[in-house]
């Protein structure tokens, strides 16, 4: 038999028809992941045919994008303040009681951003497809998962069939060899990696991170690394999973127990891409030349280690625009420059390692006046274990505000934005134009170098607060 | 959705590479439940000042622009975020295809799930279509062909069962549904 990647194994599993010419493949869908933004429009298509969702079961609803992070709403004690929000927020809550679909509502303590409660819940599992109306989907293939973004009208197909129409993607594999040093993190390491095959290298391509510095990595950090694979274009990123993964799963809520959870390590074991199977492209990256990033530009491609000047490439329109938009010149150095907000959360970087991250750096420090530090966890659980780790206590003395779990400040639609020409050192993962709230100027940090700047007041460099 | 077979109009320019979907459609729209009426918010941040009013230099509030329905744009546009109403607010504003040297993956299958053409092709079409912003083009699905008002026909890549279901308004949820007898059959042998 051939040798196969990870990616053909899953989705090789999963073709309830194969394609042709003609037509796509039908791809069975594990697990179909939904929140009150992109779902809205998809039960109206079922109530308009008539139709139920077909498998409830392998369907999870969270509420995140669109909801507040100020105690005060989630809990009910005001209303929320952006009324479109709420209408949305309640139309879920309606529509997951109409087609018995599972929701982790607003005071739920399971609820969060999709993407991280799904695996703490140990939803999430190696060999699964998963989808879900949201591009940052890629985060589950940290499991193994093929995980990928869709559109509503797709999440209106899985409603309907459990299934969806799909062309198979083609393979890249991204090699990275050795230890990253000190103060150098997934983020980092992510950043690095759209910075040498830029925003659209991924476009058509599902990416399989390898090699020893993915194997070294956490759980979390192998989540941050998967989920900016949207970011350089591709449909879905994968790690193959080992005992790392089966560690992270055992005794989750909604993994396998006993004799099932044996025979599904046994399974998942046989998941990894086979010596010799090949990939349509294939890039290499050696770890320890990868120093703390940070984007200067408006797209995650136009990224730089921290030490490094901005480049000069006048006459580029992209980076004639970039630049103009965020107020810098080539020539500059990125620290010392000023920072206005610092928001540490979101799917790429609000997991508990992450919050520990930047408790390292905050301890025993307060925040520059001037600066506002917002702190989102991922989810009401990484919340409770800050909480409980004493982290929690570390935000509040620096003088951080310390929020309940959602999306927040990484798209603004919550309530929580960036002002217009403000800079914010975000550790979230599109430093789009607007992205954080209208004019606002975003940068793309780990959450080292963002607790760094909190600090300092300006652009810093981790390695010196480490 | 009704068939898309073949029309003819003016392009409006908008040079830039990398179009994301936030500039298309900025997120605070997406408080919406309908798909209904997010073509006033298309390019909002690029089209309205802080007060609202329309910036005269953006191009879609030129004249010149009124009632073209091609956009031509830089490479890789409508990369970022799976927000189907990308797609859903070029429509309503009354655009039916976009013509770039590459359009990201979320971005490409959503619009041909709405009829909205997102046509690929070559660099040196790509530059002429930059450099003669209002020029009428030709698109044909049947053909598969965008003819330039030079006479230049060149063929764009679009995936066959999606021609096939814009060509015949056949519906692909549909065609999904008719292949339960295989998806349960699949579940039934699916550990």
């Amino acid at each position: 038999m051939t040798a196969r990647t990870l990616f053909d194994k899953v989705w090789d599993a999963h073709e309830v028809v194969p394609e042709t010419p003609d037509t796509p493949a039908v791809l069975y869908i594990d697990l179909h992941l939904i929140h009150e933004v992109t779902s809205p429009q998809a039960f109206s298509l079922l109530r308009s045919l008539k139709l139920p969702v077909r498998r409830p079961e392998r369907t999870l609803a969270t509420m995140d994008h669109s909801t507040p992070t100020a105690s005060d709403q989630v809990f009910g004690k005001i209303p929320i303040t952006v009324d479109a929000a709420a209408k949305q927020v309640a139309q879920l809550e309606k529509n997951t009681a109409e087609f018995g679909v599972e929701l982790y509502g607003m005071r739920d303590p399971r609820r969060g951003i999709v993407h991280v409660i799904s695996p703490e819940l140990g939803r999430t599992q190696p060999g699964m497809t998963i989808v879900c109306g949201d591009s940052h989907t890629s985060t589950h293939g940290a499991f193994g998962a093929l995980a990928f973004g869709i559109g509503t009208t797709e999440v209106g197909h899985v409603f309907a069939t459990q299934t969806l129409l799909q062309r198979k993607p083609k393979s890249l594999a991204i090699n990275v060899e050795g230890e990253l040093r000190p103060g150098v993190t997934a983020k980092d390491l992510i950043l690095a990696i759209i910075g040498k095959i830029g925003v659209s290298g991924g476009t058509g391509h599902v990416l399989e991170y390898r090699g020893s510095t993915i194997r070294s990595l956490s759980m979390d950090e192998r989540m941050t690394v998967c989920n900016m694979s949207i970011e350089a274009g591709a449909r879905a990123g994968m790690i193959a999973p080992d005992e790392v993964t089966f560690a992270y799963l055992k005794d989750k809520p909604d993994a396998p127990k006993g004799a099932a959870w044996n025979s599904a390590v046994e399974r998942w074991r046989q998941l990894a891409s086979d010596q010799g199977a090949r990939f349509d492209l294939e890039v290499d990256l050696d770890a320890a030349q990868i120093a703390p990033m940070i984007t200067y530009g408006t797209n995650p491609g136009m990224v730089l280690p921290i030490t490094s000047p901005i480049p000069d490439k006048r006459g580029d329109e992209v980076f004639d625009k970039a630049l103009r938009y965020m107020g810098f010149h080539q020539g500059e150095a990125m620290l010392g420059k000023r920072v206005d907000v610092v928001f540490i959360g979101s799917c790429t970087n609000g997991r508990f390692e992450d919050l520990q991250a930047a408790a390292s750096i905050l301890k025993g420090r307060k925040v520059a006046p001037g600066v506002r530090l917002l702190i989102v966890p991922g989810s009401q659980q990484v919340k409770q274990q800050a909480e409980d780790s004493g982290v929690a206590e570390v935000f509040r003395a620096a003088g951080a505000d310390w929020r309940e779990s959602g999306c927040s400040m990484c798209l603004g639609m919550n309530g929580d934005t960036v002002a217009a020409g403000h800079y914010a050192i975000s550790t979230s993962n599109r430093n789009f134009e607007g992205r954080q709230g209208v004019g606002a100027r975003t940068l793309l940090a780990s959450p080292l170098t963002a607790a760094a700047s909190a600090v300092r007041g300006s652009i810093a460099d981790p390695r010196e607060l480490l | 959705m009704s068939p898309v077979t073949r029309f003819q109009s003016r392009t409006v320019v908008i040079a830039s590479s990398n179009i994301d979907t936030d500039q298309i459609i900025p997120a605070r729209f997406l408080t919406t439940t309908t798909k209904e009426g997010l073509g006033k918010q298309l390019f909002a941040d690029w089209r309205y000042g802080p007060d609202g009013a329309p910036l005269p230099d953006f191009v879609l509030n030129r004249p010149e622009a009124q009632g073209a329905q091609v956009l031509v744009a830089g490479n890789n546009f409508g990369c970022g975020s799976s927000r189907e109403h990308a797609p859903w607010a070029l429509l309503d504003y009354g655009f039916r295809a976009v013509i770039s040297t590459e359009i990201a993956d979320i971005f490409r299958g959503n619009s041909l799930k709405n009829g909205f053409l997102p046509i690929l092709v070559d660099a040196d079409t790509s530059k002429w279509l930059l450099d003669n912003p209002g020029a009428r083009v030709s698109i044909d699905l049947e053909s598969t062909r965008l003819t330039l008002p030079t006479g230049v026909s060149v063929t764009f890549p679009i995936e066959a069962f999606a021609r096939h279901c814009l060509l015949n308004g056949v519906d692909e949820l549909g065609y999904l549904r008719s292949q339960l007898p295989m998806i349960e059959k699949f579940e039934a042998a699916y550990p």
